[in-house]
């Protein structure tokens, strides 16, 4: 019997096989560190009088508290500052590479490792943060790892694991017009449940996603611990090595290379613990009513009410959500007015999704009642955004132009709702309060973002007259 | 970490699921460095709601915390997990984990217990009848004796049992195999560009 494309990544990566029950020890071939799950593993390590393995194998990067805004003049808050200087003085005391707040590639961990050439094709690659399932478009196995995992691959270059059950989610047909990956993914977490994914490496497969462009595929991988999964994956194909070639962080021998992960896919004869499959065809543009990803919609629909539920447990989250949400139930999602467009984050902030928003904004104004913001993955996103003239269409539109970083994806900076504000946002996370306490967060795709801030309100974005982009 | 082998206790019942680590500490509080003092901001938005009664004098000495679903979805903040310990919680049973979470929780010492749905109600429901019933978690026998009397038993990785049974750190455990280490380094690591080249530019 064939192997699927993660069996035959774990494989590769055993530096011990799993035996007497204890679990299988893997080799992690990039560690990407950010300033927030670092400090607590850095101090670890120096109490403990180890060394970092393989300083070769980590880069570092600031992203969740820096300011997007006038950051020449420093990081005003006092515990952001702190721990932003602690992972400086950890990356010089133990020889990392570091992208700090003045460097010109500085920017999400999850958009500059792509952008870099870093994330490749076969490699493992993990993160003190849950997103870094993002790198899994690349053919890789990525997850997230917790700070006491951190301190271990600093420490060994390598974690046990336990070995998951394989999941093959197929999303099959041609993506209608204004529908993008994003929506893809939405529609899929609605399909399969927050919980859908939980204890399972996930494939991406299907015609939907071998349609899709690096950054599509990103946003789809990114996205799926939120329904679950421990990691999620696409096979590498002409569109990877394309994206790939030429990047700082290419292999020399790049030809060798690719030959090397041809063989990467899943063989035709593999089987899956489970398979799943969706209809691309069936979606249209998704948004989230609700205070967790699988409480999703199509914009053409209604607010779902709690009545329609029948398991009581259900009824109940949803009664407490709508509560939330300042929704009644019922109300049609296009009817819903907002006050906060949030364009950026590891899902929805590399140049495509800059595009994509800009070709709806182009010539139009945004809505009087709305502020909108958008926030570039990282500084070189930001730059190429720029030499493209996209920041104009933005400015003169009425967005405000920022730094790259987290932002308002978690607000752990100045970009923060107020109680009570609604926002279109194009992250990946709407619980509650994670923008702001007691915000009200609406997942989109970035067109559609883009269309609720000309709007004033959620709208279907296929109503505008513009030409719909994919992303 | 200190080991976990057998614990009794009261419940702390929080009858809710996809309980997402935003909720179990809010971003605010991830901005400190230290590893400890985390415990006073669990559950912090949720602390002015009329519902919420985990810090009522009746549980707030529990040491088992009971819940639904999915606990503990969302980031991979390992503060969530800092935060329940530094309160007090020493296990959590629920229906379902995330699977980072579990595995964070793992790494402490914070024991994750999956019942089946119809045995967490019942948890639930004993916590709010009567606040002094205990459970009594047997981590080597992996039962949970109910405070009814029954025994009910639950499944866990043996590898992650033995480390948590004995309070082994995973990092010395590991590099009780530094040699194994080297030679995947020698024999089949891909070569690649790496990050050094970074340090130039
Ligand atoms: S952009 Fe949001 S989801 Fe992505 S790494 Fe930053 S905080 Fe996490």
């Amino acid at each position: 019997m064939g192997k699927t494309m993660f069996r035959k990544l774990w494989d590769a990566h055993e530096v011990r096989p799993a035996e007497d029950g204890q679990p299988a020890l893997l080799f992690i071939d990039l560690h990407l560190v950010q300033e927030v799950t670092s400090t607590q593993a850095f101090d670890g390590l120096r109490l403990a009088g180890r060394t970092v393995r393989r300083p070769d194998r980590t880069v570092a990067t600031v992203d969740h508290n820096v300011p997007t805004i006038g950051r020449e003049n420093g990081i005003s808050d006092e515990l952001s500052a702190k721990q932003v200087e602690a992972l400086e003085r950890n990356a010089e005391e133990f020889g990392i590479p570091l992208f700090s707040i003045r460097s010109r590639r500085q920017g999400i961990v999850h958009v500059i490792g792509p952008e870099l050439g870093l994330t490749q094709p076969g490699m493992t690659i993990v993160c003190g943060d849950s997103h870094t399932s993002t790198h899994g478009a690349f053919g890789a196995l990525a997850f997230g790892i917790g700070t006491s995992e951190v301190e271990h691959v600093l420490a060994t270059q390598t974690l046990p694991q336990t070995l998951p059950r394989t999941l093959r989610v197929s999303i099959e047909g041609e993506r209608p017009v204004g529908v993008t990956a994003k929506d893809l993914i939405l529609g899929t977490i609605g399909q399969l449940g927050v919980g859908g994914g939980v204890g399972y490496a996930i494939e991406f497969a299907g015609s939907a996603i071998r349609d899709l462009s690096m950054e599509g595929r990103m946003t789809v991988c990114n996205m799926t611990i939120e329904g679950g999964g421990r990691a999620g994956m696409i096979a590498p194909d002409d569109t990877t090595f394309d994206y790939i070639e030429g990047r700082p962080g290419a292999p020399d021998d790049f030809e060798a290379a690719v030959e090397r992960w041809r063989s990467l896919p899943s063989d035709d004869d593999a089987e899956f613990d489970r398979e799943e499959t969706v209809d691309a065809t069936a979606l249209a543009p998704q948004v989230t009513w609700g205070t967790n990803p699988g409480m999703v919609a199509p914009i053409t629909d209604r607010v779902p009410d709690p009545e329609d539920y029948d398991d009581p447990g259900d009824r109940e989250s949803v009664r407490r959500a709508l509560d939330y949400m300042g929704l009644q139930g019922g109300e049609a999602i296009e009817d819903i007015a907002i006050d906060t467009v949030f364009l950026g984050s590891c899902t929805n902030a590399r140049i495509e999704d800059l595009r994509a928003a800009a070709s709806i904004v182009a010539g139009r104004s945004v809505a009087p009642s709305v502020r909108a913001m958008v926030v570039p993955g990282s500084m070189q996103v930001k730059a190429r955004a720029e030499e493209e003239g996209l920041d104009e269409v933005f400015r003169r539109a009425g967005f405000e132009w920022r730094d790259a970083g987290c932002s308002m994806c978690l607000a752990m900076n100045d970009d923060v709702l107020q109680p009570g504000e609604r926002c279109a946002s194009t992250s990946n996370r709407n619980f509650e309060g994670r923008q702001g306490k007691g915000g009200r967060t609406h997942l989109v795709s970035p067109p559609m973002a883009a269309a609720a801030a000309i709007a004033g309100h959620l709208v279907d974005v296929r109503s505008f007259d513009a030409d719909l982009v994919g992303a | 970490m200190e080991p976990f082998t057998v614990h009794t206790s009261r419940l702390a019942p929080l009858d809710r699921h996809d309980v997402d680590t935003d909720q179990i500490i809010p971003k605010q509080f991830l901005k400190r460095i230290e590893r400890t003092g985390f415990g006073e901001f669990l559950f912090w938005d949720w602390r002015e709601e009329d519902d919420y009664h985990l810090h009522h004098p009746r549980f707030r000495d529990a040491e088992v915390l009971v819940t639904g679903r999915n606990f503990g979805c969302g980031s991979s903040r390992e503060h969530a997990p800092w935060s329940l310990q530094d309160h007090g919680y020493r296990a959590i049973v629920a229906v379902s984990f995330a699977d980072i979470f579990r595995n964070n929780c793992t790494k402490i010492g914070l024991l994750p217990v999956e019942l089946p749905e119809s045995e967490v109600r019942a948890l639930i429901d004993f916590a709010h009848e009567d606040h002094m019933a205990q459970v009594h978690i047997d981590l080597p026998e992996q039962v949970v004796h109910m405070p009814d009397g029954r025994r009910v038993g639950f499944d866990i990785d043996p590898g992650v049992k033995q480390r948590l049974v004995n309070g082994w750190d995973d990092v010395s455990l590991t590099l009780n195999d530094e040699a194994l280490i080297e030679r995947y380094e020698n024999e089949r690591e891909i070569a690649g560009a790496g990050t050094a080249w970074l340090h130039d530019r």
